[in-house]
Formats: C-alpha cells, sequence, structure tokens
C-alpha cells in the first residue's frame, strides 16, 4: 500500500480494463515522473471525453454531435445496416474501406451469465430503424464467439418475418475472436464473403 | 513416442528440476512426499493441460512462487518437439512450441500424449459419473485433439444456458406481465421474449452438445472390445467387463444408445432439441440444464452385474486399470505410435499375480514411467533404469541393461 493519492491513483487505474496491478503500479509512477503538461493533456481529454463525446442518436456509435460522422455522411448508403457490438467494431469495419452503408451498435452481446438480456440491447431501437422501410439489407456482424453467435441468432429470429436480405459476416475471421481484432485483410474478405442467413 | 528430457522450475515442490529419460522402462523410486509423483503429474499436464490430482493449476505452482514453468522435450519418429508451458495462476498460461509462442495454450494438445493411472482412478469405478465423463472426454482428446474447442465451448455455453434458466426463471414461470421489450414494433409479453432467448441457446448448445455425444458413443463402441481383453489380462479372465454409455435423452432413444447403436449426428440433434421441449417445465423449475452430455454416464458391468457398488475392492482396481490400458491399446491402434504410459504407485495396490500380468501386459510399450515406494513391488522383469528421489534431489540409480 502506498499513501494517499498515489494508492487512489493505482486503485483507480486498476479498474480499468485489460490493466492489472502491476500495470497500474507502473502507469502511476510513470504519471509521478511525467511532466506536469503531458499530465495536464491527458486530464483534460479525460474530462473533454466525458463532456463532448455522446451516443449517435440513430445508431449509437460514439458521436461528437447528435448523429456520428457515418450517419451524418449523405454519401452513405441508407438502405444497408451492418449491426455490431460495440463503436470499437465500427471502426474496424471503417478500417477495411469494405462497407458503405451505416451501422447500429446494439450495445453487447447477449450473455446470461453477465446478465445481459435481449433488454439490455438496443434491438428495439433497431426496429424502429427498419420499420421506415427505407432498409433492404441488414448484415449481422457481431463478434465470431458464443455469445455473438447467440445474439446473430436471436436478431435472425426477428428479422426472419421482414422483407430483407440478411447476412452474416462470413467466418475466415478466427473464431472466439473478437471483431477488433481481426486484421483488415481478413475482415474485409468476410466481407466480400458474407453469408446469406434469409432473404 | 518419448520424453527424452523433462524441465521444470517452481512446479510442486521442485525450485528446479532436470530430468534426463530414455524409451523403455524407468522407474522412479523413493520414499512417500519425496517428489515421485510431482514429476510424473508435470509430464502429465504437458500432455493434457490438467493434473490428474487437482481440478486447478494454483497447487502445481511451488509454495510461494509466482509461476511454474515446465518444458518437455517430446520425440516421436525421430523427431523431437519442446512444449514448454507457463502457469500462471489467475492469470492466462502460455505455451510455446518448439519456442514459438502459441495464440492458445490448447494448442499444444498432441505433441505429447499419455496415458497415466494411479490410485486416484479408482474413483473410475468407485466414484460420480464425472469421473467417467471426464475419462471418455480426455480420450477424445488425445485421439483429436480439436474436440478440445468443443469441449470448451460446450462448458461455456451450459454456464451461459444455466445462467438464463435461473434469471430468467421467475418471467419464464408465471410471467404474463407485459413490459416494453425489444421484439420488433408489437409489444410482446417478457415470457415470450425470455422463451426466445432460451431457444437461442437450445439451438447453440445442441449444436456442440450432439458431435460430443456423437463422438462418445464411437469412443465408446471402440474402446469395449479393448477393455474386454485388457480386462481379461490383467484379472486373468474372471469375468467379462463391459462399459455402455447411459444418456439423459428421453428414454427410447437412450435404450437405443445403451444397446450400442450410433446414429448420426443430425438424428441427436434433433432428439436433443426433443429432449429440451420435454424437460423445459422442470428446468425452469430448477433453473438448471438437465439434459445433454453433461448429466450422462458410463455405466461399467462385470459380468451381469454394475461394478459399482458391487465389484470388490481387487476387482474395482482391475477394472479402472482396464479401463486405463483399454485407452492405451486404443490410442496406439488409432495414431500407430505409442503414447508414454505412467503409472504412478500402482504396484503397491495390486497382489503378485496382477502385477506380474500387468508387467507382461506393458514390457512392449515404448515409454513406461513407474513410481514406486518400494522398488520390490515393481516386477523384476519391469526393472530398467529406475531413478532415486530423495527430498526433490534426482539422482541415477543405476540401470540393468
Ligand atoms: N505447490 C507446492 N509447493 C511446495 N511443495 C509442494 C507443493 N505441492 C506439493 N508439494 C510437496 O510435494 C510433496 C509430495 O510430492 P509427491 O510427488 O506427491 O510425493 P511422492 O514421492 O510420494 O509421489 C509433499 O511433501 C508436498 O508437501
Ligand atoms: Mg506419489
Ligand atoms: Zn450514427
Amino acid at each position: 500500500m502506498y499513501e494517499g493519492a498515489v494508492q487512489d491513483l493505482i486503485d483507480e487505474l486498476g479498474r480499468l480494463p485489460g490493466v492489472g496491478p502491476k500495470g497500474a503500479q507502473r502507469i502511476a509512477f510513470h504519471l509521478l515522473q511525467a511532466d506536469p503538461q503531458d499530465v495536464e493533456r491527458l486530464s483534460d481529454v479525460l474530462l473533454a471525453v466525458k463532456e463532448k463525446v455522446r451516443y449517435c442518436e440513430r445508431c449509437f456509435n460514439v458521436a461528437e454531435s447528435q448523429l456520428c460522422r457515418v450517419c451524418a455522411d449523405q454519401r452513405r448508403d441508407q438502405s444497408a445496416i451492418c449491426v455490431v457490438e460495440e463503436p470499437k467494431d465500427v471502426v474496424a469495419i471503417e478500417r477495411t474501406r469494405e462497407f458503405r452503408g451505416t451501422y447500429h451498435v446494439l450495445g453487447g452481446a447477449i450473455s446470461p451469465i453477465d446478465g445481459i438480456g435481449p433488454g439490455d440491447l438496443r434491438f428495439t431501437e433497431l426496429m424502429t430503424r427498419l420499420a421506415s422501410g427505407e432498409v433492404t439489407e441488414v448484415i449481422i456482424a457481431t463478434d465470431p464467439n458464443l455469445e455473438g453467435e447467440a445474439t446473430a441468432a436471436y436478431l435472425s429470429r426477428f428479422l426472419k418475418g421482414m422483407d430483407l436480405k440478411v447476412t452474416r459476416l462470413a467466418s475466415g475471421l478466427p473464431v472466439g475472436g473478437d471483431l477488433e481484432y481481426a486484421d483488415e485483410v481478413t475482415l474485409g474478405r468476410a466481407f466480400e464473403g458474407r453469408t446469406l442467413v434469409h432473404v | 513416442m518419448h520424453v527424452r528430457h523433462l524441465t521444470l522450475a517452481d512446479f510442486r515442490s521442485y525450485p528446479r528440476a532436470d530430468l534426463p529419460l530414455e524409451p523403455g522402462i524407468t522407474t522412479l523410486v523413493g520414499l512417500n512426499g519425496q517428489g515421485k509423483t510431482n514429476l510424473v503429474e508435470a509430464i502429465g499436464y504437458v500432455a493434457t493441460l490438467s493434473s490428474h490430482r487437482v481440478a486447478t493449476d494454483a497447487p502445481l505452482v511451488r509454495f510461494g512462487a509466482g509461476q511454474s514453468i515446465v518444458r518437455a522435450a517430446v520425440v516421436r519418429d525421430g523427431r523431437e518437439s519442446v512444449v514448454e508451458l507457463e502457469l500462471n495462476p489467475g492469470r492466462a498460461n502460455r505455451a510455446r512450441l518448439n519456442k514459438s509462442p502459441l495464440t492458445r495454450p490448447r494448442d499444444v494438445l498432441g505433441t505429447l500424449r499419455t496415458v497415466l493411472f494411479a490410485p486416484e482412478d479408482l474413483a473410475l469405478v468407485k466414484g460420480d459419473p464425472g469421473e467417467r465423463r471426464r475419462f471418455l472426454d480426455d480420450l477424445l482428446v488425445a485421439r483429436q485433439p480439436r474436440w478440445a474447442g468443443v469441449r470448451a465451448d460446450h462448458d461455456k455455453l451450459l454456464k451461459q444456458r444455466g445462467a438464463l434458466l435461473k434469471s430468467a426463471q421467475p418471467v419464464l414461470r408465471k410471467g404474463r406481465s407485459r413490459r416494453r421489450v425489444p421484439d420488433g414494433l408489437d409489444e410482446v409479453s417478457e415470457r415470450e421474449s425470455a422463451l426466445h432467448t432460451l431457444e437461442v441457446w437450445n439451438a447453440q448448445l445442441a449444436q456442440v452438445a450432439a458431435p460430443l455425444i456423437y463422438a462418445r458413443l464411437r469412443l465408446v463402441r471402440d474402446l469395449g472390445p479393448h477393455l474386454a481383453s485388457t480386462y481379461d489380462e490383467v484379472s486373468a479372465g474372471q469375468s467379462d467387463a463391459r462399459i455402455t454409455y447411459r444418456a439423459s435423452l428421453r428414454d427410447e432413444f437412450a435404450a437405443r444408445l445403451a444397446a450400442g447403436e450410433v446414429p448420426e449426428i443430425e438424428e441427436i440433434h434433433a432428439e436433443l432439441l426433443a429432449s429440451y421441449d420435454a424437460m423445459r417445465a422442470q428446468e425452469i423449475e430448477r433453473g438448471q440444464n438437465l439434459v445433454g452430455p453433461h448429466r450422462d454416464d458410463l455405466l461399467l458391468t462385470l459380468g451381469e452385474l454394475p461394478a459399482k457398488g458391487y465389484a470388490s475392492h481387487g476387482e474395482s482396481w482391475s477394472f479402472a486399470l482396464g479401463l486405463k490400458l483399454a485407452a492405451y491399446h486404443l490410442l496406439r491402434t488409432d495414431l500407430r505410435d505409442d503414447p508414454v504410459l505412467i503409472l504412478d504407485d500402482v504396484f503397491a495396490e495390486l497382489d503378485s499375480g496382477r502385477r506380474e500380468r500387468l508387467a507382461a501386459l506393458v514390457a512392449d510399450c515404448e515409454q513406461v514411467l513407474i513410481t514406486a515406494a518400494v522398488p520390490e513391488d515393481v516386477p523384476e522383469s519391469l526393472r530398467g533404469r529406475s531413478v532415486r528421489i530423495r527430498l526433490g534431489e534426482i539422482e541415477e540409480v543405476g540401470s540393468d541393461e
């Protein structure tokens, strides 16, 4: 245990995803020795991210105004929606430059162990978007792991009766993996070879 | 195949250990508690990524140390591979094969194959169904490492579905309440949404449970004849040892499987889905997964009687030993290569007739590692090279050849 502020910092850092107790200690002591301006810049962006960044009203991607960059872009194809779990998946797919449609971010995957059911994800909002009739294709791009597959299966059940082309990102993606960690080539290829769930 | 060298760092009682090994028979001798089993446990761990004694890795790491390293040089068909495992309790373990890191430790499975028989194996006969399921599933993985992935997915799906059954219990039990639920534009009862979710997990679970049952059935079918002969040889032909798969599926289907039938995966899949439906009320009531491979058992019979509860102590030992030797012969036939046979503290438990017969059975194996507290318990014909273990120190005492 360290004294007061140092221990508080270690505790807070340790709460972050992917940071263990040792990592928290290393970051804390790195910050202690860093230039005051550097630390100030970090604290500014931390505050700014909470103040400025919010969720896109349409797709729930991170955004700096009402709509995210993708939704605000008139050139994007409004007839195709790619459904993903997290905003980071939008970034991963955008990097491939294979997809010209829009997104819908569910906010996670169905996982009873973590207490996450369909009601905790943004399915209703997706259905509302589909009801407008403008959308003709849905691409399900949840993670290629058990929870992502269950979420995809749940979603495709609901889309079944609707007049839509529904596809699932083809595997070729590492199974058990995270979309975010798939390299661009694999992910790009998965987009080309997406499989038809139903029309 | 055989292990040519074993190196340990902070594994069990060993701060460091270096054990050169040779094909043929090696006996590790030493008083109790000196570290004999620790050595063969490490070799078993390299083959299965689990210990035959404990369910978690923590007790494998030397008390007070943060991690263990186990390195084994394995020779198959004259080619050597080096497996290195880093055990990090509480964090992900890491594995290297020939110095290159692997993304998943389970990718080393198949490099070394062992069949380990130890006093704990008496539980195969006397213990819970879980012991016998583990025996079958470990053997599936030894046969074809890809089953490790299916098994891991199956465990995870069971946990998810179990959590769902528990958490959705109040809703599924009565649930006519209406709430805004994500289901198209219509409002659907919460109950209906929970049932949809359950069906999704049913489908996911059946997709891995069906192949798992199928693979176990084939395994039982293939293992049966080997068991008949190994039991016969160990016990000198006293009675017939048989194994039968006992499925938790609906009676009629379970009876077909018990009779030795191996249906196609699709049929098992359909039966699983039907069984989930048939058991739905009970599963919801108890908040548990009640049907599937995790509830199945392997029935062991001697002559007309079940071994559990009826077999004598000596017969139970012979049965457990017969099962492990049958596994050895099955792998040997499958792979056209001998797994490493490990006999931990076994001879002390057998009468002299069984000792001699076991000795005859294992004499032609490529590599056999034996541990014994009293060297005289090991039949003379098996006294190959022997290594004395004293307080974790390894010293060569010599070879008969
Ligand atoms: N994690 C551990 N750290 C230190 N010592 C251990 C650990 N696990 C077991 N031991 C010690 O190892 C010894 C048992 O070794 P074992 O190989 O089972 O003996 P045997 O020679 O009888 O087969 C015991 O003395 C036990 O205290
Ligand atoms: Mg021992
Ligand atoms: Zn948006």
